[in-house]
C-alpha cells in the first residue's frame, strides 16, 4: 500500500470502512444461514448506527467471532477472511457447503475517493451479498434445517482453504471494490454435489442433539455499531471531507437482553461454595463464596433438541437449572427453529458475554441471567479463562447472585468441591452437598451417544482458526449439576440439556385450565353466601380480634 | 411558469435507449402463475441495488443518508427466495406494474410472449416551453415466455427449474452491478429530483419507469407500447 498517496485521514477512514465491511459481511452471511427470513426496516432519518446505510443487524456472538478471527487485522494480500458454512447431520456427519472469501489483492485504484465512492461501493457490495446469499444451494438447505441437520459456520483468517468442498465446486463472485490500498473482492465457492443432500431424501429421524441458535425470537437487539451519522458533502467537486467518526472499538459486548420468563437463571462460579446449593422452587438469593459471574445473554439462545430417549412423560414438570460450563459458547450453529417444529429455546451464553461481564461479577445480579449448558470443546475455554481473570476479590468475598430456578426438592446429587455459603433457604438440607467439577459434568463434556454428538465437538474452531484456545481452566468453573427429583443417573443416562429440553414445557396445571378454573370459580361463588353468613355470625369475635391488633 | 416535478417528460426520440445507456436483457420461461413472482424477483433485485436511503440535505451542501432495510421474500409458485428493499410503497408500485403486465400477457392470446422493461433515467431540465427531457442511463429488459404445462409433475419440475434459472439471473444482475459503470453524480439539493425518485417516504430509488410490450407470434410488437410512468399513476 502506498500510504504516501493517501492522506492519513483517508487511510484511517478506509481502514475503518474495511473493518466494518468485514464485520457486516460476516453478519449477512451468517444471518442468511440461520434458516429464517430476515426483515429489517428502512428508516428515512439516519439513525447514525447503520453502516453503509443498510439496516443489517449485528448478532453479538457473530461479531465477536469475527473480531476474534481477525484479531485486529484487516484483510490483506494473502490474508483473507473466510466464512465457512457447513452442514452437520444428526448422525454426526458433516460437510462443508460454502466458503465465503473476503480478499484483498494488490490492484490499487489511487484515484478513487475513499470517503465517498469507496463507501458507496461497499454498500452496493453488501446489497449484492444479500442477494447472492439467497441463491447458492446452501440457502435452501439452511431454510430447512432443524431436525435432520444443522448448519454451522466458522470464521477464519488467513489462507483460503477450499479443499473441503469436494470436486467440481463452483465459484460465484459477489463483487469487487477498488481502493487506494488494494481491491477488495468478495466471492463464494460452493459445493455442487449436493444431490444426496436434498432434504427430500432425509428420512424422518429423531431430533438431533444439537445446539440450535434461535437468534431472532423475541429479543431486542442491543444497539449495534456505534457509528455516527456519515455526513457527506454533495456537490461537484467531490472533495468530500469525511467528518471524523469515532471508532468505537467494542461493539458487541454491550447490553444484554432479558429472558423469557420461563427460563431459568444461572450462575457460575468458583469452587468455593461451602453449603449445598439451594433446591428451592423460587427465587432466592444465594450468597456465594468466590468468584461468581453470570453470563448474560444477548441475542442468541441455544436450544437443545434432545434425542428421543424415551424419558418419561413431562410430568416431572420442572425446568432444570443449569449451570453452564460457562465456557465460551461458540454458537457456531446457525439454526433457527426448523420448519418441522419448534424447538423451545433455552438460555445460552455468548462467549463475549463473559468478557463483558468480568467487571460486573462482583455485584449482585439483578434480572435474569442465562447461561448455556453448552458442551465445550477444549478450545472453547478461552473466555472462561478470561472471565476468571476478572476476579473480584479473594475467594472469601461474599458474593450474591440470584437464582431463579425450579428444581425438585429432593435433589441429592453429591457435589464434590463446591458448596454454598450460608444459604438461608428452605430444603437446604436436601441440596446437593457439593458441586461437580466441570469436567465431570455431562453438560461440559457430553457423553458420546449415537445421536447426541454435540456439534460443538466438531472442530468448529479447529484447523486454521486463529481463535486459539487458552487452555482449560476447569478449576475456575464449576458446574452445578442439579438433579431433578425422581430422576436417577443410572436409569437415565441423559445429560442435562436433554433433560431440560424434555421437561422444559410441562403440561399446564389443571387448576389453570379454563374448565376447571371456571368450575372452581363457580363453586367459590356459590359458597360465598354461606361464608358470608358465617362471618356475620361471628362478627363480634372478629371485631374483638381486630381491636387487639390496634 | 411552474412545472410540477412529476410532469411526464418526453422520451428521447425512438424507443431505443440513448447511446450511453447500458442495456441488459434477461430471458425467462415460466408458467403463467409464476410470471408475477419471477418479474418481482428480478425487478426488486435490480432496485435493491439502485435505491439508497433518503437524503437529508443540511447546510453547506452536506447531506445525510437514511437507512435501507431489506427483507426476504419467499415465492409461492417457484422454489426461490429473494431479497427486496423494505418499502411497501416501492413493492406496491412494482406489483401494480407486474400485475398489468401479467394481465396483458394473459389476454393477448395463447402465445404468451412479452417483455417488461425497467429503465433508469435522469431528468434534464429544459427551458420553457419544452418539457424536461428524460435521459436513460440503464435499461433492464426481461423477456418472458409463458409455457403451459400438462400435469402436476411437470409443474413441480418447473418450480425447481425456474428457481434455478432465477438464481442465475440474480447472479447476472449482480455481475452487472459490480461493473461500477456510469451512475449519475450525487446531486445537490436542487437537482435531487432529477436523479432520484424522492416521492417515497422510506427509500430513494433512482428515477425509474417500467414499461412492457406484448409480442405476438410473429415477434412484432402488436399492442401499443404502453408506457406507464409509475410515479404518475401513483400520484394523486
Amino acid at each position: 500500500a502506498m500510504d504516501t498517496d493517501l492522506s492519513s485521514q483517508d487511510r484511517k477512514d478506509l481502514d475503518k470502512f474495511i473493518k466494518f465491511f468485514a464485520l457486516k459481511t460476516v453478519q449477512v452471511i451468517v444471518q442468511a444461514r440461520l434458516g429464517e427470513k430476515i426483515c429489517t426496516r428502512s428508516s428515512s432519518s439516519p439513525t447514525g448506527s447503520d453502516w453503509f446505510n443498510l439496516a443489517i443487524k449485528d448478532i453479538p456472538e457473530v461479531t465477536h467471532e469475527a473480531k476474534k478471527a481477525l484479531a485486529g487485522q484487516l484483510p490483506a494480500v494473502g490474508r483473507s477472511m473466510c466464512v465457512e458454512i457447513s452442514l452437520k447431520t444428526s448422525e454426526g456427519d458433516s460437510m462443508e457447503l460454502e466458503i465465503w472469501c473476503l480478499e484483498m489483492n494488490e490492484k490499487c485504484d489511487k484515484e478513487i475517493k475513499v470517503s465517498y465512492t469507496v463507501y458507496n461501493r461497499l454498500s452496493l457490495l453488501l446489497k449484492s451479498l444479500l442477494a447472492i446469499t439467497r441463491v447458492t444451494p446452501a440457502y435452501r438447505l439452511s431454510r430447512k434445517q432443524g431436525h435432520e441437520y444443522v448448519i454451522l459456520y466458522r470464521i477464519y483468517f488467513g489462507e483460503v482453504q477450499l479443499s473441503g468442498l469436494g470436486e467440481g465446486f463452483q465459484t460465484v463472485r459477489v463483487g469487487t471494490v477498488g481502493t487506494p490500498v488494494g481491491t477488495i473482492t468478495l466471492s463464494c465457492a460452493y459445493r455442487i454435489n449436493l444431490a444426496f443432500m436434498s432434504t427430500r431424501q432425509f428420512e424422518r429421524t429423531p431430533p438431533i442433539m444439537g445446539i440450535i441458535i434461535d437468534h431472532f425470537v423475541d429479543r431486542p437487539y442491543p444497539s449495534s455499531s456505534p457509528m455516527h451519522p456519515c455526513n457527506y458533502r454533495a456537490g461537484e467537486d467531490n472533495g468530500a471531507v469525511y467528518p471524523s467518526v469515532e471508532d468505537s472499538q467494542e461493539v458487541c459486548t454491550t447490553s444484554f437482553s432479558t429472558s423469557p420468563p420461563s427460563q431459568c437463571v444461572f450462575t457460575v462460579t468458583k469452587t468455593h461454595f461451602q453449603t449445598p446449593p439451594p433446591v428451592v422452587t423460587d427465587t432466592l438469593k444465594v450468597p456465594l463464596m468466590g468468584l461468581a459471574f453470570s453470563h448474560q445473554l444477548s441475542s442468541s439462545r441455544l436450544s437443545y433438541q434432545p434425542a428421543a430417549l424415551g424419558v418419561g412423560s413431562a410430568d416431572m414438570g420442572y425446568p432444570v437449572l443449569f449451570a453452564g460450563g460457562l465456557n465460551a459458547a461458540h454458537p457456531h450453529q446457525l439454526i433457527g427453529p426448523g420448519k418441522e417444529g419448534g424447538v423451545p429455546p433455552i438460555p445460552s451464553q455468548p462467549a463475549h458475554g463473559t468478557q463483558a461481564d468480568q467487571e460486573r461479577m462482583c455485584t449482585p445480579l439483578d434480572g435474569v441471567h442465562y447461561s448455556a449448558a453448552t458442551p465445550s470443546s477444549s478450545e472453547d475455554t478461552e473466555t472462561v479463562s478470561n472471565s476468571s481473570e476478572g476476579k473480584c476479590g479473594s475467594p472469601h468475598d461474599l458474593l450474591e447472585t440470584i437464582f431463579i430456578r425450579k428444581v425438585g426438592a429432593f435433589v441429592n446429587k453429591p457435589i464434590n468441591q463446591v458448596t454454598m455459603a450460608n444459604l438461608d433457604i428452605p430444603f437446604a438440607m436436601f441440596a446437593p452437598k457439593n458441586v461437580e467439577l466441570e469436567d465431570n459434568d455431562p453438560m461440559v463434556n457430553p457423553p458420546d451417544s449415537p445421536e447426541t454428538e454435540s456439534p460443538l465437538q466438531g472442530s468448529l474452531h479447529s484447523e486454521g482458526s486463529s481463535g486459539s484456545s487458552t487452555g482449560n481452566t476447569h478449576d475456575d468453573f464449576v458446574m452445578i449439576d442439579f438433579k431433578p427429583a425422581f430422576s436417577k443417573d443410572d436409569i437415565l443416562p441423559m445429560d442435562l440439556g436433554t433433560f431440560y429440553r424434555e421437561f422444559q414445557n410441562p403440561p399446564q396445571l389443571s387448576s389453570l385450565s379454563i374448565d376447571i378454573g371456571a368450575q372452581s370459580m363457580a363453586e367459590d361463588l356459590d359458597s360465598l353466601p354461606e361464608k358470608l353468613a358465617v362471618h356475620e355470625k361471628n362478627v363480634k369475635e372478629f371485631d374483638a380480634f381486630v381491636e387487639t391488633l390496634q | 411558469l411552474f412545472f410540477p416535478r412529476r410532469t411526464c417528460c418526453r422520451a428521447p426520440p425512438g424507443a431505443a435507449p440513448a447511446m450511453n445507456c447500458r442495456a441488459e436483457v434477461l430471458e425467462v420461461s415460466v408458467e403463467g402463475r409464476q410470471v408475477e413472482e419471477a418479474m418481482l424477483a428480478v425487478l426488486h433485485t435490480v432496485l435493491l441495488h439502485r435505491s439508497t436511503g433518503k437524503f437529508h440535505y443540511k447546510k453547506e451542501g452536506t447531506y445525510s443518508i437514511g437507512t435501507v432495510g431489506t427483507q426476504d421474500v419467499d415465492c409461492d409458485f417457484i422454489d426461490f427466495a429473494y431479497v427486496r428493499v423494505s418499502s411497501e410503497e416501492l413493492d406496491r408500485a412494482l406489483r401494480k406494474a407486474v400485475g398489468e403486465f401479467k394481465d396483458a400477457l394473459r389476454s393477448s392470446g395463447s402465445d404468451g410472449m412479452g417483455q417488461i422493461s425497467l429503465e433508469f433515467y435522469q431528468k434534464k431540465k429544459s427551458r420553457w416551453p419544452f418539457s424536461d427531457e428524460c435521459i436513460p442511463w440503464e435499461l433492464w429488459t426481461i423477456k418472458v415466455n409463458v409455457v403451459n404445462l400438462a400435469n402436476e409433475q411437470e409443474r413441480q419440475i418447473c418450480r425447481e427449474k425456474v428457481g434455478e434459472k432465477l438464481c442465475e439471473k440474480i447472479i447476472n444482475i449482480v455481475e452487472v452491478m459490480n461493473r461500477h459503470e456510469y451512475l449519475p453524480k450525487m446531486p445537490t439539493q436542487s437537482e435531487v429530483d432529477n436523479v432520484f425518485d424522492t416521492s417515497l417516504k422510506d427509500v430513494q430509488p433512482y428515477l425509474y419507469k417500467i414499461s412492457y410490450q406484448i409480442t405476438d407470434s410473429l415477434g412484432t410488437s402488436v399492442t401499443t407500447t404502453m408506457r406507464r410512468l409509475i410515479k404518475d399513476t401513483l400520484a394523486l
